[in-house]
């Protein structure tokens, strides 16, 4: 269906090509996973398919890509609109129109297709997509695995052969994700669409993957073949395949149901073993505090009587729903919503009182979209700005950013940062004043697994450096991996707040998938089985 | 006959019509200064909002524009009644202390305030707020966007301009708001320095947005069927400038009422006829078609002639009795243009003879309808 024979891309000022010498077929009717680091050239093999990259995005491509026979040499973007459907990373920024009906009916316009075939289309893909109810609400009122929905609609009512998606799931929460995956998986198994994904939460996906292309980035050559060969080599997996590797089973599991189906040995073998408690062993005194907390809008409060406390050493895992009110708690943290009713305390003060260059002394706050802190033309300014507005020694903030994120050159613009790098960058920011308690708002959106795991060890370290830290999240995987204490929020309450182990463990959403292949036992990550194993060997071998 | 032909089938009306209805009251109002007319028309505005309009939010804008109105007529009696002293007349209502300036200037701070001047400049000031209610009225019946969708093709890639900026203007508003409580995080104020601050990232992500739209329109067709003949696009931006041109020059000419003869209708037809040319010439050369477009039946007629009746009853109104429509003297009571009156009248029908709005249909799931089948 899909043909890429030696195809060499480089873009316009660069020396090194993106993506060297790709040779790759997929056929008609797989679902197609493109994994790699950000930045090494998933986005542009997916958009060579469509034909946006060259015409569109400009550059060099040397090779042949074809597409259903047809040769993007010879057709634009536009003249493959029924061959190939193509849904970017932000589904709100791709909209043309603004109610659900029209977006699905606008490429077919473009097309000029005549009235009554759109008529029925349209309602063809109402019903596939499960959108009926929502035809003639605006685009902007919808959530996000609703927006993507419709986004997919809108590419479908083509009737297009293949379907490329760029990172689908990585904004949405774990439940809204779902919907969109069991939408993909009954287009590719009832309509035989071919869909090529791109996606950093494997986790969420690789178990629906008939095929794994890994483009390694840095010039290497880019592999596919079946999920498990692929990810028995890989240095990006998910924690499924990880305790697989760890447990030495053969072929790779590549879902919670394969694994668990596995682990009735292994269990055994942990039984005696105590789980690690990932609770902060000492609480030191409280960096923030909320009290029957009540936020909201007028007559719509989102906070309906919260209350919590936030200790210095201790990472807080804050999840729940989108509009759960989980960013409402964070803006009240750092003054940027005034309480309706209750008691906010930072260290002893009421953040909405506090003068901005007071403020940063005591909270510090990065936002869902690092980039909105940045502003200035280089990194070096950005660092030196940071010094002058938390009033510390030029060269603070300099050093900070080295130690998060080593060998980023000053004179780079932070536009030209990779996302996990400009997260360390805003982080490095927020941290020069040495506010006590750091709170971080979706932080792993658009890392990939390498970005994660650095993001794990820099927020350890921020615990023990006596910083409370609290995260908002979706990535249920990280909490298992960093938090020391959960908070569920659900419709402004506060509905579980304690150890990671009892909050997350026995929930069908939220519990990380290596807890749901060891239940009853409690463990969380495939490093604490790793450890707990090797442990083992070393007693019985003395 | 067809559903769309019923007035009492409940659908959406065209929003072209509602445009026609309020353009031909906006008409009406532009030729009088007689307060009753004027009057007339906000009462009937007002009746057949409140009678047609739905919960959709442009359908507020009804209400911002008759505050616009008000402040329209403030700014008008505070401009001409206390700061010039040529429309000043005999009954003097109070004196303010004067700030002397140069004779010669026609303008004087403070000083004598008469009946006159400030009831000529409501008057004037009624006249511009009449106008800009009946657009707040035609904005809050029929959507601007909805009608865009309507554009003839010839004019589809400016349609999809003016939609993208519409859809644009908001979210840039938004970005800028959660840029600037970022930057509080960081510990700045606000002030001159920080609207650049503030510029970088918002139009970074605007620009970002453009680019995935562009993408995204591209990979949807976009532009695919428009023919790239470069005559016969010349021909057509030639017929359709040319004929807008003639349009507004007819209009002006028409509305003004002091212009020369030839600058009325003549130029109103010739404009006319020309748009439509270049529109059928730039409308066969799109491959474009257009998903369940607005019906234009009976009750858009309907709608769209009340207006014109009122906007031609003015007219005739103008031409055979002049004196009904212009005020004696400022003071004296204003008379009551008997035709124009039912050409306003007139066009109230449309809160009847609209269709009247869907209800939004009840929130039911499937499991529902099947219990309500079981029982």
């Amino acid at each position: 269906m899909i043909e890429f024979d030696d195809v060499t891309v480089t873009f316009a000022g660069e020396t090194e090509p993106v993506l060297r010498g790709v040779d790759l077929t997929i056929p008609e009717g797989e679902l197609c996973l493109v994994i790699g680091r950000t930045g090494s050239g998933k986005t542009t093999l997916l958009r060579a398919i469509n034909g946006l990259v060259p015409h569109f995005s400009g550059g060099t491509l040397s090779g042949r890509v074809a597409v259903d026979g047809r040769d993007t040499r010879d057709h634009r973007p536009r003249d493959l609109a029924e061959v190939v459907g193509f849904v970017g990373q932000d589904p709100l920024s791709g909209f043309v129109t603004d109610t659900v009906e029209d977006e699905l009916a606008y490429g077919m316009e473009s097309l000029g297709l005549p009235a009554d075939v759109m008529r029925k289309r349209v309602e063809e893909t109402l019903d596939l997509l499960g959108l009926a109810e929502l035809r003639q609400r605006p685009l902007t009122d919808l959530s996000g695995g609703q927006q993507q929905r419709v986004a997919i609609g809108s590419v479908l009512t083509t009737h297009p052969r293949v379907l490329v998606l760029d990172e689908p799931t990585s904004a949405l929460d774990p439940l809204a994700a779902e919907e969109v995956l069991a939408t993909l998986q009954r287009l590719v198994h009832d309509l035989g669409l071919t869909v090529v994904l791109a996606e950093h939460r494997l986790e969420r996906v690789v178990q629906y993957a008939d095929r794994v292309v890994l483009v390694p980035g840095d010039g290497k050559p880019v592999v596919d073949g079946k999920p498990d060969d692929i990810l028995a080599s890989s240095a990006i997996a998910p924690p499924v395949v990880e305790l697989g590797r760890v447990a030495g089973w053969r072929p790779l599991p590549l879902s919670v149901r394969d694994a668990r189906r596995r682990a009735a040995p292994l269990r055994q073998q942990l039984a005696d073993l105590k789980a690690p408690d990932h609770s902060c062993a000492e609480r030191g005194d409280a960096a923030g505090r909320v009290a029957d907390l009540v936020a909201g809008y007028a007559r719509v409060p989102v906070l309906k009587g919260v209350s919590a406390t936030l200790a210095r050493g201790e990472i807080v895992a804050l999840m729940g729903r989108n509009g759960a009110g989980k960013s409402t708690l964070m803006k009240t943290l750092v003054g940027m919503r005034t309480p309706d009713s209750g008691v906010v305390d930072i260290g002893g003060h009421a953040p909405a009182d506090l003068k901005p260059a007071q403020l940063l002394r005591h909270v510090g706050l990065v936002p869902q979209v690092p980039g909105d802190l940045l502003y200035e033309s280089t990194v070096a300014r950005e660092c030196t700005q940071a010094d002058k507005d938390a009033g510390v020694p030029a060269g603070t903030t300099a050093a900070l950013f080295e130690r998060l994120s080593p060998g980023v050159p000053g004179d780079q613009h932070p536009r030209d940062l990779s996302e996990g790098q400009r997260l360390t960058l805003a982080l490095a920011i927020v941290l020069a004043a040495q506010p006590p308690l750091l709170l971080l708002d979706e932080p792993t959106r658009g890392l990939d697994y390498t970005a994660k795991h650095r993001l794990v060890e820099i927020l350890r370290d921020l615990a023990a450096d006596d910083h409370a830290v609290m995260l908002a999240t979706h990535d249920v995987e990280l909490v298992a991996e960093v938090a020391t204490r959960v908070v569920v929020l659900a419709d402004g309450e506060v509905v579980a707040d304690g150890s990671v182990t009892d909050v997350v463990v026995s929930s069908p959403s939220f519990a990380p998938q290596v807890a749901k292949i060891l239940a009853p036992q409690t463990w969380l990550t495939p490093t604490d089985v790793a450890v707990a194993l090797a442990g083992i060997t070393t007693v019985s071998r003395p | 006959m067809r559903p769309q032909n019923h007035i009492t089938f409940p659908r959406m009306l065209h929003p072209g019509a509602w445009w026609l209805w309020a353009l031909g009251l906006a008409a009406a109002a532009s030729r009088t200064l007689n307060p009753v007319p004027l009057l007339l028309i906000l009462v009937v505005t007002g009746f057949v909002v409140s009678a047609r309009k739905s919960d959709a939010p442009w359908a507020r804008s009804y209400v911002a524009f008759l505050k616009l109105a008000l402040l329209v007529i403030a700014i008008r009696i505070v401009f001409q009644a206390l700061l010039s002293s040529g429309s000043q007349g005999p009954t003097v209502l109070f004196t303010l202390p004067e700030i002397p300036l140069p004779g010669s200037t026609g303008i004087k701070l403070g000083g004598v305030v008469s009946l006159e001047a400030v009831l000529r400049a409501f008057y004037e000031g009624l006249q511009l707020a009449t106008i800009l209610v009946c657009v707040g009225a035609a904005n809050a019946l029929g959507s601007a966007r909805r009608l865009l969708r309507s554009v003839p093709g010839a004019l589809y890639e400016v349609g999809v301009a003016v939609v993208i900026a519409l859809t644009f203007a908001p979210q840039l508003v938004t970005d800028a708001a959660r840029v600037r409580a970022a930057h509080r995080l960081r510990g700045q104020h606000g002030g001159l320095r920080s609207m650049k601050r503030l510029a970088m990232p918002v139009l970074e992500g605007a620009l970002d947005r453009s680019v995935e739209l562009a993408a995204a329109m591209d990979s949807r067709g976009y532009g695919r069927t428009s023919s790239e003949q470069q005559g016969s696009r010349r021909l057509t931006v030639l017929l359709v400038l040319s004929g807008m041109l003639g349009l507004c020059v007819g209009l002006y000419g028409l509305l003004s009422g002091t212009s020369a003869e030839w600058m009325g209708l003549p130029m109103l037809l010739l404009g006319s006829v020309l748009s439509a040319a270049g529109l059928y010439f730039g409308g066969r050369r799109t491959g474009r078609t257009t998903y369940r477009p607005d019906p234009w039946a009976l009750p858009e007629w309907l709608v769209a002639g009340s207006g014109l009746v009122a906007a031609a009853a003015m007219f005739v109104n103008v031409a055979t009795d002049p004196s009904s429509l212009v005020l004696a003297s400022v003071t004296a009571a204003p008379p009551v243009p008997v035709l124009a009156t039912i050409g306003i009248l007139v066009a109230m029908l449309p809160a009847i003879l609209a269709p009247p709005l869907p209800r939004p249909a009840p929130q039911t799931s499937s499991r529902t309808s099947e219990i309500e089948v079981a029982a």
